[in-house]
């Protein structure tokens, strides 16, 4: 291959003396002055998430009320940092649901440990579990980071989707009765 | 006719003369009136420290707006005090103008631990920074920074005013650089060395080019003033025209070479972070590297001044224009604040200049002084020696 010897452009006078490109770039820094500023003012706007934003973990009920966990313990295996940890317990006798045999007695996730990776939201076998949005998680010790079942649910809410797949034939039959 | 009489006699000037003759008007004896004057010289060096000093500060928050404002930031909105913030529209704009932050950020130099680090020479490294103010606060002294009317004469609005003030205020203006070399010296660190030999060898490369920048200027309002070397004189006489104007090639060297003394962006090789950490300042912290962050916006502010004084037409609001001598105080107040404003424009362009241009390289900053600038100030300092032999 050819060597190109590229002619270097004549730099006139003024380009020699650097002047007019320093009033070029004075001219852009001071268009750039007027500009919309770009900074979030952080605690007073909050920025806008993306609809599947992965937040803080939490745990969901279906639309009857039902906690979907059913504490097969699949989120606690598969969470790379250890931040959760399930103990499973047994449903009430009386309980419409007592088929599904289990029901996590104590659920805890450690944000202090937690990565916000969304194993365990992939893992969960009954979409119980759901990475929301929130991403500022605080506390003044380690303990208040160690959220507890009733915390998770509070913050979980209502999962609105309608595969009931627990729901028993009579109740079902029951349910469609009332009009839904 | 005692000593004090005489001392009276010879030196009243300025304000401070004016309000001592007021008082021996009125009855003070003598005597009296000298150490009322004496009294006021001391007060309006104080004054005269004090708005160089406000400036430096202000400066800072400038500096960090303008910073933020050219890079899409807001730059510091958020420091406030809390009692301030009671006030209803006062608090707030404080708080957006980041104005409370340059409280916070005194304070905190202020009272932060002060280290001494074990392997530096002690005396030296505490004397630097001092070494590096103190020259400034005197230069502050001599600046004018407004015209009044006192016995028919215009008179300085200046702590100081005499014959070579500008030779005083450049030439103290540079002892500044002592201070960077010594703090290199001292703080035995590779980086605070090097960037006190830069100093060193730029302060020496650009005072060149500043002081021929200067000449041709004397040269020029030589013919209409009675002491080109004093500041006032020089700016009383652009009434007329702006020496900018008259000799837009000197202006600009000197600007540059201003640019370099106070070792302001793109010439600060002094402490170049890229290569030297923070140069010759590396091994300070707390309250010493205060004083030589006030130190160098101080030295900016002075500067400024001696820039409008020389080509900026010191306190005419409009080439061509300036206020009349027979409105007396107002005069004195309208100058004044006219000063003050040509200082913030200046410190903003510095500002703006940093933001806008990369840091050259050591050795082009070195070329172009003796390579470039120098045969140019000389050339231009020829060419008006000429040029005053026709005008005469």
């Amino acid at each position: 291959m050819a060597i190109v010897v590229v002619e270097r452009k004549k730099l006139s006078f003024w380009e020699r003396t650097y002047l007019p490109q320093i009033a070029g770039g004075l001219w852009i820094t001071l268009k750039n002055l007027f500009r919309k500023k770009v900074t979030l003012e952080y605690p007073e706007q909050r920025p806008a998430l993306p609809a599947r934003y992965r937040g803080a973990p939490t745990l969901v009920k279906d639309p009857d009320g039902r906690e979907k966990c059913v504490s097969c313990q699949l989120c606690e295996f598969v969470c790379p940092p250890k931040a959760i940890r399930v103990s499973p317990g047994a449903i009430a006798e009386g309980s419409p649901y007592s088929h599904i045999e289990k029901a996590p007695a104590k659920f805890e996730i450690n944000m202090a440990r937690c990565i916000f990776c969304g194993l365990c939201q992939e893992a969960c076998p009954e979409s119980a579990i759901v990475l929301q949005k929130e991403f500022s998680v605080n506390g003044f010790d380690r303990k208040s980071f160690i959220r507890g079942k009733a915390d998770l649910y509070e913050k979980g809410g209502v999962l609105p989707d309608n595969v009931m797949k627990w729901r028993k034939a009579s109740l079902n039959a029951e349910k469609s009765k009332g009009g839904r | 006719m005692n000593s004090f009489e005489i001392f009276l006699a010879a030196q009243t000037s300025g304000a401070a003369g004016w309000i001592a003759e007021r008082a021996s008007l009125s009855g003070v004896d003598g005597a009296g009136a000298a150490a009322l004057y004496l009294a006021l010289k001391i007060v309006f060096g104080v004054a005269a420290i004090g708005v160089v000093m406000c400036f430096a500060a202000l400066s800072v928050v400038v500096e960090r707006k303008v910073a933020g404002f050219i890079q899409g930031r807001f730059g510091p909105n958020s420091t406030y005090i809390p009692y301030l913030m009671l006030v209803p529209v006062v608090g707030k704009t404080l708080r957006r103008l980041g104005l409370m932050q340059l409280v916070a950020d005194g304070l905190k130099f202020l009272f932060k631990e002060e280290p001494l680090p074990g392997h530096v020479n002690k005396f030296w490294y505490t004397l630097a920074p001092i070494i590096s103010l103190s020259p400034v606060l005197i230069c502050a002294c001599v600046v004018p920074f407004g015209v009044f009317e006192h016995g028919g004469k215009a008179t300085a609005l200046a702590a100081a005013n005499f014959d070579l003030s500008l030779l005083f205020i450049t030439v103290l203006g540079s002892l500044g650089v002592y201070g960077a070399v010594l703090a290199g010296w001292s703080s035995n660190s590779k980086f605070s060395y090097l960037g006190g030999i830069r100093a060193g060898a730029q302060m020496i490369s650009y005072e060149l080019v500043m002081a021929l920048s200067l000449a041709p200027v004397l040269m020029w309002i030589a013919p209409r003033v009675s002491s080109p070397f004093n500041l006032f004189e020089i700016g009383m006489s652009q009434s007329g025209m702006w020496n900018i104007f008259a000799q837009p090639l000197s202006a600009l060297l000197f600007l540059l070479a201003l640019f370099a003394e106070t070792n302001r962006q793109p010439f600060d090789m002094a402490e170049s972070e890229t290569d030297l950490v923070s140069g010759f300042h590396t091994e300070y912290g707390s309250f010493k590297f205060g004083l030589f962050f006030v130190g160098e916006y101080g030295h900016m502010v002075v500067g400024s001044s001696v820039f409008i004084c020389v080509f900026l037409g010191a306190w005419s609001p409009l080439p061509g224009l300036s206020w009349p001598l027979e409105w007396g105080a107002w005069c004195g107040v309208l100058s004044f604040l006219t000063f003050i404003l040509k200082i913030l424009a200046m410190i903003f362009f510095f500002v703006w200049v940093r933001w806008t241009l990369p840091r050259f390289r050591y050795d082009h900053v070195m070329n172009l002084s003796w390579g470039k600038l120098l045969p140019l100030a000389l050339a231009n300092f020829a060419a008006y020696m000429v040029l005053a032999c026709f005008i005469k």
